[in-house]
């Protein structure tokens, strides 16, 4: 009587065969995650839109400039005017130098020129805080831009 | 007795790596539909201050110039137009079929897969305010990037039967060279400032 009760006990573990696969699926999924990883937003951006956008692969962006009003918790900081944010700071347009500096020592330690930065700036952004941006990035030597815009099917 | 038990409470494991893996390729999907689409473009080099003199000799009739002032407004040239025009006006202007003298120059050039072809000389300028909004560049670049599209799709299926997309690597290579997308980004002037000055 006592025996069996025991074998019933042993019967109710779970299989374990399949745990291998969720803790890959984990590991992949962490994968992909760690290289899309994009720094919090502190600013707020409608892109604009455009039907002749093309993809661009995340691997292939060195760094990303933000452009926008800063989110409502900033605004006592910050006030309610355009901002510019690299990586998890605002920042001035003259920051931007030091910024690709520093994306493309991290991007490409042999020190590569060909370095992609993309803009992600509101619609209702004036060019002249666009024209002060593509400045300092071409002073920066980092030529390649993406004008991000959301998707518009055609 | 024991036996009828055991089989009841044995749970199939075997499709559990089928969950598994179609819930990876579920987040597989999910993450990599967030890639960026925007409009790729190379900005042109800073000038060495030696270089400051204008060293580009680009005759008036191969520049198409598009201006935005302040309010958004665009203008082809000297007349004011919207953007919906935009797009047959610049693809008129790069084809020039009727070989007009106020528009662009086309000199032949021999270009892998093609043969002689008649490459056009046009380059798009575009000028905007400092006050002209982000949306309303956005939204010429991209006309005058459907323009030079169409222009190629154009080009691809007549002489490969195939929209320009389809083609392999080679073959896009010929298309651009024989439709160069020149788009010079000059630099802000204030459209209106000027205006006012006058």
């Amino acid at each position: 009587m006592k025996f069996t009760r025991k074998y019933g006990r042993a019967q109710q573990g779970f299989a374990t065969s399949a745990l291998p696969d969720v803790i890959f699926m984990l590991l992949f999924f962490f994968m992909t995650a760690a290289t899309r990883r994009e720094p919090d937003r502190l600013v707020a951006f409608t892109l604009p839109e455009a039907s002749q956008a093309a993809r661009i692969e995340r691997k292939h962006v060195g760094g990303y400039i933000y452009v926008g009003t800063p989110l409502e918790a900033y605004q006592p900081q910050r006030g309610g005017g355009v901002q510019i944010q690299l990586n998890d700071a605002f920042r001035e347009a003259s920051d931007i130098a030091g910024f690709i500096a520093a994306e493309r020592g991290a991007a490409y330690p042999s020190g590569s020129r060909a370095l992609t930065v993309s803009l992600k700036i509101d619609e209702d952004v004036r060019m002249g805080v666009v024209s002060d941006i593509k400045q300092e990035l071409r002073r920066a030597d980092a030529l390649i831009v993406v004008y991000s815009t959301s998707n518009k099917l055609k | 007795m024991r036996r009828r038990r055991r089989d009841i409470q044995e749970i199939n494991a075997g499709s559990m790596a089928d969950i598994a893996f179609l819930l990876l390729i579920f987040f597989l999907m999910t993450t990599t539909t967030s890639v960026d689409t925007g409009l790729l473009r190379r900005l042109p080099p800073m000038p060495d201050a030696s270089q400051r003199t204008d060293g580009v000799d680009v005759r008036r009739r191969n520049v198409l110039e598009l201006s935005l002032d302040g309010n958004d407004r665009l203008s082809v040239g000297s007349r004011q137009t919207d953007a919906s025009t935009l797009k047959d006006a610049v693809k008129e202007f790069v084809r020039n079929p009727s070989d007009d003298v106020l528009k662009s120059e086309k000199e032949m050039k021999a270009i892998d897969g093609l043969g002689m072809y008649p490459v056009s000389k046009a380059v798009i300028s575009l000028q905007h305010a400092r006050s002209t909004s982000y949306k309303a560049y956005v939204e010429v670049q991209n006309e005058v990037a459907a323009a030079f599209h169409d222009l190629r799709d154009t080009l691809a299926l007549s002489h490969f039967g195939k929209a320009y997309a389809l083609l392999d690597a080679d073959r896009q290579r010929s298309i651009r060279q024989a439709i160069p997308q020149n788009i010079s980004e000059a630099e802000p002037a204030d459209v209106d400032v000027k205006k006012e000055r006058r």
